[in-house]
């Protein structure tokens, strides 16, 4: 406004004394009970019709019935891997196991580390040795595996994995003639476990009757390419901006685009430590942005990009 | 010390509170009295859509805590089975959705009013506060769910938390840790921190126009005949 600049004061500091004391001016009536009934209303109008009209998804969960039914192959070629130690989840490093440099950090900032192995996972004996040793006739191969040297044990998984690969389909049952102990018969047997759906209430229950965690169960899936395949046709990878989507066309966490956007350019995509610079980052953004009062620069965008002209439109044209 | 039994006190006297709750309640008198916390009327300057967001973002918090309750009662199982249950998880997700969208208009006009001048910091803080820990809160909703969608969240959103040292104390594939974050704490929380920030805002009121100054017609005592003048 134009009269603004024959003031005494500078118009910012003018305006802030303003908005230190009570409002001495002009006032409207305002019914804040009438207010919140009409919002009441409104929204749950809007909620009840969206919620009538689109639902909510409810994609099924997948078990590891349902993935040694339908992905046998992959099933066997996981569980070698986790037997073997090859698994991701094997060489995953903390809170699971303590695999040497398998931890995202910069320089020698290493929470992952710091925080120590939490929540210890050995994958052969958790997700492999200990259940088949659950079953009624456990696999005699049980004994030739625990009685093998650690070098053995690799040589036979390793020749298995590379025989699963090399197999029609990767099927178990095409595979060449080789020297791969007892890997075959245990995995075949997991898989069977699997199929029967026993291995999912093993897995989960930890020979107790309760149980909340499904920590073993989730990593076991995720080492696999079936579970992962569903999420990548569902778009809900990483890659896909998954972290904000939702099964079907229902919105997801769209709040949680910034996160998803990072995963999607460089140098984060290339990154190891892709993870802990993205944390890193939106904790940086989201306290710049908490901290806005008292950061200057940041606090000034509002006066240099005048949007409040229009939000206060009425009051300037009465001015 | 304590003051006489039976010794009338008033809010604006600061000298006849002797206890430690005569004061504390004092200083609440004085800074939030009736008038501030249920007005009857609001500075002319507060007549923009913009204003209404915030409302709404309180209004849809109440959907989302009587549809959580409904859902919590019945268990995190009961949806999948219960075509009333399925009602009643979609009015969660939607009143959630309808709670970001109205939360972060105000945000952002709040961010273009600069609202947090004349001591109103925070006030701005407490809001960011509620927009961080509901982001947190509608994260474990979501690992709640018991479906495909919760089984990838978690398995997808266990890299970050680990990568920052803390998938032990909240991890996204323990139920009952996420359960417990999702019913119990997080709500006390967000809960919490909006009521403090809803507090901070009846207090300070709402803060006038970038801009404005003391020769503005608004200011000036019986220039609008349509508006009525505020007596404090």
């Amino acid at each position: 406004m134009s009269t603004a600049t024959a003031r005494k004061a500078p118009r910012g500091q003018d305006s802030d004394s303003l908005a230190r004391r009570p409002w001495k001016g002009k006032v409207r009536e305002y019914d804040l009970f009438k207010e919140l009934t009409v919002a009441l209303v409104v929204v749950g109008l809007i909620t009840l019709t969206l919620s009538a009209v689109l639902g909510s998804p409810d994609e099924p969960s997948v078990t590891l019935k349902s993935w040694a039914t339908a992905a046998p192959a992959d099933f066997v070629a996981t569980a070698t891997a986790e037997l073997g130690g090859t698994s991701e989840t094997a060489g995953y490093g903390p809170p699971y196991n303590s695999t040497p440099d398998a931890t995202q950090k910069i320089g020698a900032f290493d929470p992952q580390s710091f925080s120590g192995v939490q929540l210890p996972i050995d994958t052969a004996k958790d997700l492999v040795l200990d259940p088949l040793s659950t079953l009624n006739s456990p696999p005699t191969e049980l004994a030739d595996w625990t009685s093998a040297t650690d070098t053995q044990r690799a040589d036979w998984t390793t020749a298995y994995t590379d025989a699963l690969g090399k197999a029609k389909d990767n099927d178990p049952a095409n595979v060449a003639t080789g020297d791969y102990g007892p890997v075959p018969a245990l995995t075949d047997s997991l898989l069977t476990m699997a199929k029967q759906g026993a291995l999912d209430g093993v897995l989960q229950a930890k020979d107790q009757f309760y149980n909340f965690d499904y920590t073993r169960g989730t990593l076991f899936l995720g080492d696999g390419s079936y579970f992962p395949d569903l999420a990548t046709a569902a778009h809900l990878t990483g890659d896909q901006w998954g972290m904000m989507n939702e099964t079907g066309n229902t919105p997801g966490q769209s709040w949680l685009w910034l996160f998803s956007f990072w995963y999607q350019v460089e140098p984060f995509v290339s990154a190891p430590n892709a993870d802990l610079l993205v944390v890193l980052l939106m904790l940086l953004l989201s306290v710049l942005l908490t901290l806005v009062p008292l950061i200057p620069g940041l606090r000034d965008i509002p006066r240099w990009i005048p949007v409040h002209r229009l939000i206060w439109r009425d009051y300037y044209e009465r001015r | 010390m304590s003051a006489p039994v039976g010794t009338r006190q008033t809010p604006e006297d600061q000298a006849e509170y002797h206890t430690w709750t005569g004061k504390a309640r004092g200083w609440l008198l004085r800074r939030l009295p009736a008038d501030k916390l249920l007005p009857e009327d609001q500075p002319s300057y507060v007549a923009s859509w913009i204003y209404v967001f915030g409302m709404g973002a309180i209004v849809s918090l109440v959907f989302i805590l009587v549809s959580g309750v409904v859902l919590s009662l019945n268990g995190p199982s009961w949806y999948h089975v219960s075509g009333l249950g399925h009602f009643v998880n979609s009015v969660h997700l939607w009143s959630v959705e309808l709670f970001f969208m109205t939360m972060v208009i105000h945000l952002w006009g709040k961010y273009w009013m600069a609202a947090w001048r004349g001591g109103r910091t925070l006030t701005w803080i407490t809001g960011m506060g509620a927009f961080l820990v509901s982001i947190v809160t509608a994260f474990t909703g979501y690992l709640l769910q018991t479906n495909f969608d919760s089984q990838w969240i978690a398995f997808e959103g266990k890299d970050a938390l680990n990568s920052a040292g803390i998938g032990a104390w909240f991890n996204v594939a323990n139920l009952g840790q996420i359960f417990m974050f999702h019913i119990i704490l997080l709500p006390v929380a967000v809960g919490a921190v909006v009521a403090l920030h809803v507090v901070l805002v009846r207090m300070h009121g709402v803060v006038p126009p970038l801009e404005a100054a003391e020769s503005d017609a608004q200011l000036q005592p019986g220039a609008n005949t349509e508006s009525t003048e505020a007596g404090r």
